[in-house]
C-alpha cells in the first residue's frame, strides 16, 4: 500500500471560562451580544494553552516521538526567544526534534500547518490565541481565546485520519485588520472593503481547491468557514451556495473566534463529528485565503480523542465581566498587599526543566514517587497525566496572586507521590477533601518579562481516560 | 550514636525581654542594646565578664557584627544563627553546649527580629533565587490545612475545630492582656473571635501570631557557678532540636495532623530531663502558636492530651492559666508577638519569671511543687518542619 501522508491527530483545548456577553451593556453602555466567548485564565497565556491543544491531540505525551514542531500565535508572551520551545519542554520532545514559532497573524496559522505537512517524519502545528478587544466594542465580543493542534504523519508511521485531498492557497495585500506592535488591541478598516475583497479571496481559494481534488461545492460533506472578517465568512458561504446542514457551526456564539487557534479548533472539532470517507473542507480568510481539503479514512472510526471539542463546549463556568476585564489588565484591581513573585532563576530553571515544564518526578528503588524528583533516583516517574486526590487544602487571601483568592491544596496521586499544589480553574467555595484533580501547565506569575510556568491542579470535570 | 542531654549543667542566671509589638521608635540595633543590657543586669554581669555571644535571628541581618557594631564588642566570637522561627532557641542551644563544653565560663544567647520594617503585613522570607516552582503560599495558609485534615481524621465537624481554635486564642488574648510587655492586651471573646472574616482556610487574622519587633537574652553559665550569679538559677534540663527531611510535603503518608518532628523532638527532651508524665509533672508550657491550629496539634504533639482529644481538652480549659496545666501563661505568640528571632528566648523569660515567682501576681500560673517547665518552637510548616523543645527547671536532680 502506498504511503500516505495526512493528519494523525488533532486536538483542541478552550479554557475553562465563559463571558456571558450581554453582562458587557450594563457596565461600557454598550457592546457585546448575546451569547459568549471564552476566556483564557489569568494564569494561561498562548503557550500555556497550546501545551493543552497538544495534550488534548496527542493523548499521553509519554513516547511522542515528533519530527519537528511548528507554533503559530499572534499574541506570544516572548519575542526573540522561541515560544514553542517551552511546548517543546512541557511535551518532553527529544533534544533534536526542533520547534518553530511562525508568529504574528492569523494567516501564519495555516503556515505552520503547511510547514507541518511539508516536513519530514510526524509533526505537529499548533494554533493558540488570546484575542482582546476595547471594552464594549466589537472584537471584544468577536473573539474568545484558544488553541488547536494537528499532527501530521506517514501512514506507514501512524494511523492517517484524513488524508489531504486539496490544499490551495491565495494572498492579497490589502489593510482590513491590523494591530501595531505592542498594542493589545487591533484596529479594522470599514467593514465593506473586507467583505469584498475576502469574498472574493474566498472564493478563488475554494475553486482553485475545488478543482485540485477534483470535486464540486455539492461533494463536500462538511465546510468549516472562518476568517478575520465575520461579514466575508458569512458572504463566502452564501456565494459558494454551501448547503444549509453542510456548514459547520464556526463557534462564533459559543466563544468566540479565537485568532490563528480557529482553524485548528474547527477542523480538529469537524474531524470529531465526522464518520470516514468523508470530505471536509477548511476555508480560511486572512490576508487572503487558504483551503484545505481532506478525506477521513476508517482509521477515524478508531479514533478516540482525550478531551473531545463538543465535551469542552458543553463544560465550562461563568466568569463576571469585572474579573475578566482586570484578567486582562484591562480593569487594575486592588492586590493583596504582598511582595510580587522574584524573576525566576533562569539558571536554576535550565537545571530543572523537566521537572519545571514536565512535571516530571522521581521513583525510588522501592518505589516512592518524589516531587520533585530526589537525588540518587534511578528512574524518573512522568506525574503530568496523573489524577490526585485532594488530601487537604486552604483558600489563601493573603498571598500575592494575580486573582485572589490562592486556592491550594495538598494532592496525593494515584501513582504515588504527593504535591502540595495550587488549584485552578476552581471556586474556592467548592473544594473539598477527597475531590479528585488533573493537573495542567500553566503560568504561575510573570517578572521582569520573564514568564514563570509550572503546572497547577483542577478539579477534574471533563477528561477520556 | 545518641543525644544525651546536658541535664543540669548548664544554668539561666539572667534573663531579659523587651516588649514586643510595632517598634517604630527603635531599630534593630537599639532592640539588640536594649536586650543585652536588661541581660547583664538581671544576671549582674558586665559585657567583659561575657566570654562568647549567640545571636538568633531569622532575616534581620547577617553576621556577628549585627550584635557586636550595636554592642560596640571588640574580639569576643559572636554567632549569628538562623533555623526558621525557631533561630532564638538555637542560639540558646549553642550558647548552652559550648559553657557545657567548657569552652566558655559565661555566654549570652541573643534573638532579634525587626519585621515591622518591610511594609507589608506579615512575615515575608526573603527571596532565594529559584527555579519558580516553589510555592507561594502564606504560612498562615499552610497551618489552616491542618483543619480540616483534622476535622476529616477524627470525624468532627469543622465548626468543632473552629470552636476549639477561638478559645485558643481567647485564652491566649487573656493572658496577654495580663502581661505589659504584650503586643496584644485586649481580651477577646470565642463569640468575637468565631465572628471574624477569614483570611486562610478557617483562620481569621486573630488565629495568628502578632507581627512584632522585639529581643530577648539570656545568660548562661556551667551549673555550678550558678549561685555566685543569682539564689534562683534555672537550670537546663534538657534540650533537644530535631530538623525533619521534609518528607511530609512530598509523602503522601503524611496526614497532616501531628508534627513529627515536635514529637521526635519532645521525647528526646523528655527522655534528657528523665520526664516521663510531662502533663503530670510540668508546671507550665510555652508553646509555638504561630497560629491556632498549631497549638491544638502540639499538645498531643508534646504529649498533653491523647490523640484526637486536645479540641475538646481545649474547649474544657485544660490549658487555661488556671487550669491544669497553663499553656502560653505570658499570651503566647498569638498575643505577646512573634518577632522571628526572639521568640524562643521570650518563652524561655516566661520560664524564667514564672518558676522564680516572679510573674505579675494576675497572671501567676497556679502555686504547685511543680518545679519544670517546657518550651517549645518551632519553625517551618506542616510536614516540613524544625522543633525544639527545652526543659527547665528550679532545682537540680
Amino acid at each position: 500500500m502506498a504511503v500516505v501522508r495526512g493528519i494523525t491527530a488533532c486536538g483542541a483545548y478552550l479554557p475553562y471560562r465563559r463571558l456571558d456577553l450581554r453582562e458587557v451593556a450594563a457596565v461600557c453602555g454598550g457592546g457585546g451580544r448575546k451569547g459568549f466567548r471564552s476566556v483564557a485564565s489569568f494564569d494561561e497565556d498562548t503557550t500555556t494553552m497550546a501545551v493543552e491543544a497538544a495534550r488534548a491531540a496527542l493523548g499521553s505525551v509519554e513516547h511522542v516521538d515528533l519530527g519537528s514542531l511548528w507554533y503559530t500565535t499572534v499574541a506570544p508572551p516572548y519575542f526573540d526567544r522561541t515560544n514553542a520551545n517551552t511546548i517543546h519542554a512541557a511535551l518532553r520532545l527529544a533534544r533534536t526534534t526542533p520547534a518553530y514559532d511562525v508568529l504574528g497573524s492569523v494567516r501564519s496559522g495555516f503556515g505552520s500547518l503547511r510547514a507541518a505537512l511539508a516536513s519530514p517524519g510526524s509533526a505537529l502545528a499548533i494554533g493558540s490565541d488570546l484575542r482582546v478587544g476595547l471594552p464594549g466594542g466589537p472584537d471584544e465580543a468577536y473573539f474568545g481565546d484558544g488553541a488547536g493542534a494537528v499532527a501530521f504523519g506517514d501512514s506507514s508511521d501512524a494511523p492517517v485520519l484524513a488524508e489531504i485531498v486539496a490544499w490551495y492557497a491565495v494572498a492579497d495585500e490589502f489593510v482590513d485588520r491590523w494591530r501595531s506592535p505592542g498594542d493589545f488591541r487591533s484596529k479594522v478598516w470599514e467593514e465593506r472593503l473586507g467583505d469584498v475583497l475576502y469574498t472574493d479571496a474566498g472564493m478563488a481559494a475554494l475553486e482553485g481547491a475545488l478543482k485540485q481534488a477534483g470535486l464540486d461545492t455539492a461533494g463536500v460533506d462538511r465546510v468549516v468557514v472562518t476568517g478575520t472578517h465575520g461579514r466575508a465568512v458569512k458572504s463566502v458561504i452564501a456565494r459558494a451556495g454551501i448547503a444549509v446542514d453542510a456548514v459547520a457551526d464556526e463557534l462564533a456564539t459559543q466563544i468566540g473566534i479565537t485568532g490563528a487557534a480557529h482553524p485548528y479548533l474547527l477542523l480538529a472539532a469537524a474531524l470529531q463529528k465526522a464518520s470516514p470517507d468523508e470530505i471536509i473542507a477548511l476555508v480560511g480568510l486572512a490576508d487572503g485565503a487558504e483551503v484545505i481539503i481532506v478525506r477521513t479514512t476508517a482509521a477515524l472510526a478508531e479514533h478516540r480523542p482525550a478531551r473531545p471539542v463538543a465535551q469542552q463546549l458543553a463544560g465550562g463556568a461563568p466568569l463576571p465581566y469585572g474579573r475578566y476585564l482586570s484578567w486582562r489588565g484591562l480593569l487594575s484591581l486592588e492586590p493583596p498587599r504582598r511582595p510580587e513573585p522574584a524573576r525566576v532563576s533562569a539558571s536554576a530553571a535550565s537545571r530543572s526543566v523537566d521537572w519545571k515544564f514536565g512535571l516530571v518526578g522521581s521513583r525510588s528503588a522501592g518505589g516512592t514517587v518524589s516531587m520533585p524528583p530526589a537525588i540518587g533516583d534511578p528512574e524518573r516517574q512522568s506525574m503530568a497525566d496523573a489524577i490526585g486526590t485532594i488530601k487537604t487544602f486552604t483558600v489563601d487571601r493573603l498571598s500575592y496572586t494575580p486573582s485572589p483568592p490562592l486556592v491550594f491544596a495538598v494532592v496525593d496521586f494515584d501513582e504515588g507521590g504527593r504535591l502540595p499544589v495550587e488549584l485552578t480553574d476552581v471556586d474556592a467555595s467548592q473544594v473539598g477533601v477527597g475531590d479528585r484533580v488533573e493537573m495542567v501547565f500553566r503560568r504561575l506569575s510573570s517578572a521582569d518579562g520573564i514568564q514563570n510556568y509550572f503546572w497547577k491542579a483542577r478539579p477534574l470535570r471533563e477528561r477520556n481516560i | 550514636m545518641a543525644s544525651h542531654g546536658i541535664k543540669d549543667r548548664v544554668a539561666i542566671v539572667g534573663m531579659s525581654c523587651t516588649s514586643f509589638g510595632e517598634r517604630w521608635d527603635k531599630g534593630i540595633d537599639e532592640l539588640i542594646v536594649e536586650a543585652a543590657e536588661g541581660a547583664y543586669a538581671s544576671a549582674g554581669v558586665d559585657r567583659d565578664n561575657v566570654d562568647a555571644y549567640w545571636l538568633g535571628t531569622a532575616q534581620s541581618g547577617m553576621s556577628g557584627l549585627m550584635l557586636s557594631r550595636p554592642l560596640r564588642i571588640f574580639g569576643k566570637p559572636v554567632t549569628r544563627v538562623e533555623n526558621f522561627c525557631a533561630s532564638g532557641s538555637e542560639a540558646f542551644r549553642q550558647a548552652a553546649y559550648a559553657v557545657a563544653s567548657g569552652a566558655y565560663d559565661v555566654a549570652v544567647s541573643l534573638g532579634a527580629e525587626k519585621l515591622k520594617d518591610s511594609g507589608y503585613q506579615g512575615a515575608n522570607a526573603f527571596p532565594v533565587p529559584s527555579d519558580g516552582t516553589t510555592r507561594n503560599v502564606t504560612a498562615a495558609a499552610m497551618y489552616s490545612m491542618i483543619v480540616p485534615a483534622y476535622a476529616h481524621r477524627y470525624g468532627i465537624e469543622v465548626s468543632d475545630v473552629k470552636h476549639a481554635l477561638a478559645r485558643i486564642a481567647s485564652k491566649n488574648h487573656h493572658n496577654g492582656s495580663l502581661n505589659p510587655r504584650a503586643q496584644f492586651r485586649r481580651e477577646m471573646t470565642v463569640e468575637q473571635l468565631l465572628a471574624q472574616p477569614r483570611v486562610a482556610g478557617e483562620l481569621s487574622v486573630f488565629d495568628c501570631a502578632g507581627v512584632a519587633d522585639g529581643a530577648a537574652a539570656a545568660v548562661v553559665v556551667r551549673a555550678e557557678d550558678a549561685h555566685r550569679y543569682t539564689d534562683r538559677p534555672l537550670y537546663v534540663k534538657g534540650l533537644s532540636f530535631v530538623v525533619g527531611d521534609g518528607g511530609g510535603v512530598t509523602d503522601p503518608r503524611y496526614d497532616f495532623t501531628t508534627f513529627p518532628e515536635v514529637v521526635a523532638s519532645a521525647q528526646d527532651a523528655f527522655r534528657q530531663a528523665g520526664i516521663t508524665d510531662p502533663r503530670g509533672s510540668l508546671a507550665m508550657a510555652e508553646v509555638h502558636d504561630c497560629f491556632t491550629p498549631t497549638e491544638m496539634i502540639l499538645m498531643e504533639d508534646l504529649g498533653f492530651s491523647e490523640r484526637g482529644t486536645a479540641w475538646k481538652e481545649i474547649l474544657d480549659g485544660a490549658f487555661d492559666l488556671a487550669g491544669e496545666l497553663p499553656v502560653n501563661p505570658d499570651g503566647g505568640l498569638k498575643s505577646f508577638g512573634h518577632p522571628v528571632g526572639a521568640s524562643g528566648l521570650r518563652m524561655m523569660f516566661e520560664a524564667w519569671l514564672q518558676l522564680r515567682g516572679e510573674a505579675p501576681q494576675a497572671r501567676k500560673i497556679p502555686v504547685s511543687d511543680r518545679s519544670l517547665a517546657l518550651t517549645h518552637n518551632l519553625g517551618g510548616y506542616p510536614g516540613e518542619m524544625v522543633s525544639f523543645v527545652s526543659i527547665l527547671g528550679t532545682e537540680l536532680g
